[in-house]
């Protein structure tokens, strides 16, 4: 198989030729021997899956197993992180391996795109810039009636155009906790990935505006292949298709268990999955 | 065990007051409440002291001068037959107080962000110590000793006579040649001087204030936080994207007040200035390559001049009151616009 090449990403294009965001649908992935560093200190080890394409897979584990590296090391952010980080293994996202030598992170991360634990929207642009934001990066200008399209349908997908669509001038930092983090949905949404990166993207906010998450979620399976980090429980039940636990007891953060949700919520195979879910421990 | 030992110590203990204030600790808050009022109360007296002393002393010249101080060229500190009256004018010391200050933001500006950013953004920690380092050490020189480097090796730069041929060559020389002929541009450049100039003051000022600009500017870049560096590199953004879509703008009220920290000490400084700037022309002209005088360079020259008439002391003075007052003017200046360009939403998420 060649993994060599990342394909360009579908708006690669110039900006004439861009079309508002039409979803090329979710893409598998799949993770090979993943081996994670910093400097000498192995953080995660051997870890090995297949993520289903347009399916919720849900990343749980206590604190420090590794779960937030994990997700990190599949659009490459976790090279960005302090402290000389390394990764061995394979990451393939629709055959394609994202660490070859010749994959370029900045293609990568336009077709993996992620949402992080603290809504980090850019205070100093307004709510519809910061929707624009990574499609500004490399398609040039775009015309007016485009970008007022992208915009509109990236804050309507996002479950948020209702609640903003009289203040788009105004700054993304203005809007509430919730808002702003479905705002960087939005504007991840808006550079037309095809797997979205959620770490723990309800860890501060509301049980509401979690729940508004959540239904957006759900919704946005349909077109994209969805990846969380959660350290709620109840959130993978609900939200997630496929349960992944990690655990880091006596060495590297690894996988224990990994496979439907319902199963590993109901009749989990590993005694320390039942331990976890039961609240045990963690 | 322990948690018994300590409730015992904390025991009450009858008639023993444990409420009322200790009077040993009261004293000890009292004084040093004290100490800090009295220490910014004597920075505050030290303050309107110098304004007071510098109004006072310069009174005899504003009520002869007037506005015409500041806004007349003619200097004439002595009476002579063609100046039946003696003229005190500081325009061209303003002129080339904002000139050589400008020269110096338009050089050290760019240079100084480029540093920070490669330090705080792009170099190994390895390397970006010893840089840093170096680069304040910049601003540990005295000033004397860059007026003295400004003669001794800019200025030969800047002019340089071959006294064989007696061709004229260097920066200024090149300068006019190139651009001296080109339409507005042309008259930055028009007539070459002596190598002291307005130009060469302003390149002295640009290496002094770098550090202070560099410093403090990587100071602010190092506060971006990176969830902001890293939302816009998981968008699909380089290095360089990141850094001028995320990092600058979020640092760019901070980087602001860098400039203008620098342009403090460029208005003020004195000793190198006055080696380099000529100290003779008291034309206003665009001619970058004039000399020409700032106004603390001024200060400094008269002040042996003027002897013990009351009336040229009094100018002198006044000098110092107009440039301490530009100087507070610029800096409520520059922070209003730290103020207007950090929209409210953005002082919201950096607390």
């Amino acid at each position: 198989m060649d993994n060599t090449q990342i394909k360009e990403a579908p708006q690669d294009a110039s900006a004439e030729g861009y079309n508002t965001p039409v979803a090329t649908g979710g893409k598998s992935m799949e993770i090979r021997n993943l081996k994670a560093y910093y400097g000498s200190y192995l953080a995660i080890s051997d870890v090995n899956m297949e993520i289903q394409p347009n399916k919720v897979t849900a990343l749980i584990g206590p604190s420090g197993c590794g779960k937030s590296t994990l997700i990190r090391c599949l659009n490459r952010m976790h090279e960005v992180t302090p402290g000389a980080p390394r990764v061995e293994g394979e990451v393939l996202l629709d055959g394609q391996n994202i660490y070859a030598p010749s994959a370029d992170p900045v293609k990568v991360r336009r077709l993996i795109g992620m949402v992080f634990q603290k809504p980090n929207p850019f205070p100093t642009m307004s709510i519809s810039e910061n929707v624009l934001a990574g499609i500004k990066l490399n398609s040039g200008r775009l015309n007016h009636a485009q970008a007022a399209e992208i915009v509109e349908q990236s804050l309507h997908r996002a479950a948020l155009w209702d609640e903003v669509k009289d203040k788009l001038g105004k700054s993304g930092a203005s809007l509430s906790g919730g808002q702003q983090q479905r705002l960087c949905i939005a504007r991840t949404i808006a550079v037309n990935p095809e797997v979205i990166l959620m770490d723990e993207p309800c860890s501060a906010l509301d049980p509401i505006a979690t729940l508004k998450i959540e239904e957006l979620i759900e919704e946005l399976k349909a077109q994209y292949t969805i990846i969380i980090v959660t350290h709620n429980m109840q959130q993978a039940s609900r939200a997630s298709d496929f349960t992944a636990f990690m655990l880091a007891q006596d060495g590297p953060g690894h996988l224990v268990e990994f496979g439907p949700t319902q199963q590993i919520f109901t009749r989990p195979t590993q005694k320390r999955t039942e331990d976890y879910i039961t609240g045990r421990f963690g | 065990m322990a948690a018994n030992n300590l409730d015992m110590k904390i025991a009450p203990i009858e008639g023993i007051d444990r409420i009322s204030r200790s009077r040993s600790l009261v004293g000890g808050d009292r004084t040093f409440f004290g100490l800090t009022i009295f220490a910014s109360l004597l920075l505050i007296a030290t303050l309107l002291a110098l304004i007071v002393l510098l109004v006072v002393g310069s009174w005899p010249n504003i009520q002869y001068s007037g506005f015409n101080f500041t806004t007349s060229a003619n200097w004439n500190p002595n009476i002579t037959q063609n100046h039946p009256h003696e003229e005190f004018g500081i325009l061209p010391y303003i002129f080339g107080t904002v000139v050589t200050s400008t020269i110096a933001l338009i050089f050290a500006v760019p240079l100084a962000i480029g540093a920070a950013l490669f330090i705080a953004e792009y170099a190994p920690r390895w390397l970006a110590t010893p840089v840093s380092f170096m680069v304040e050490l910049l601003a540990a020189i005295p000033s004397i000793i860059y007026g003295f480097w400004g003669l001794a090796v800019l200025v030969p730069i800047m002019y340089n006579v071959d006294l064989k041929t007696g061709k004229v060559s260097g920066v200024d020389a090149f300068l006019h040649d190139v651009i001296g002929k080109v339409p507005v541009l042309g008259s930055l450049f028009s007539t070459p001087g002596n190598g002291r100039s307005l130009l060469t003051a302003g390149l002295i000022l640009a290496i002094m204030v770098l550090p202070t600009i560099m410093s403090v500017s990587r100071e602010i870049i190092l506060t971006v936080p990176s969830l902001q560096k890293e939302g816009m590199l998981a968008l699909g953004a380089t290095k360089w994207e990141t850094i001028r879509k995320a990092v600058l703008p979020y640092a760019g009220s901070g980087i602001i007040g860098a400039a203008v920290l620098g342009l403090g000490r460029a208005l003020g400084e004195t000793m190198a200035v006055t080696l380099v700037i000529g100290n003779s022309s008291t034309a206003i002209t665009p001619n970058l390559l004039s000399s020409g005088y700032t106004m603390s360079s001024s200060i400094a020259q008269k002040f042996t001049e003027a002897g013990s008439d009351p009336l040229y002391v009094g100018a002198i003075v006044e000098i110092a009151l107009v440039l301490l007052i530009m100087t507070a003017i610029i800096n409520g200046l520059a922070r209003l616009l730290v103020i207007f360009s950090t929209s409210s939403a953005l002082r919201g998420t950096r607390a």
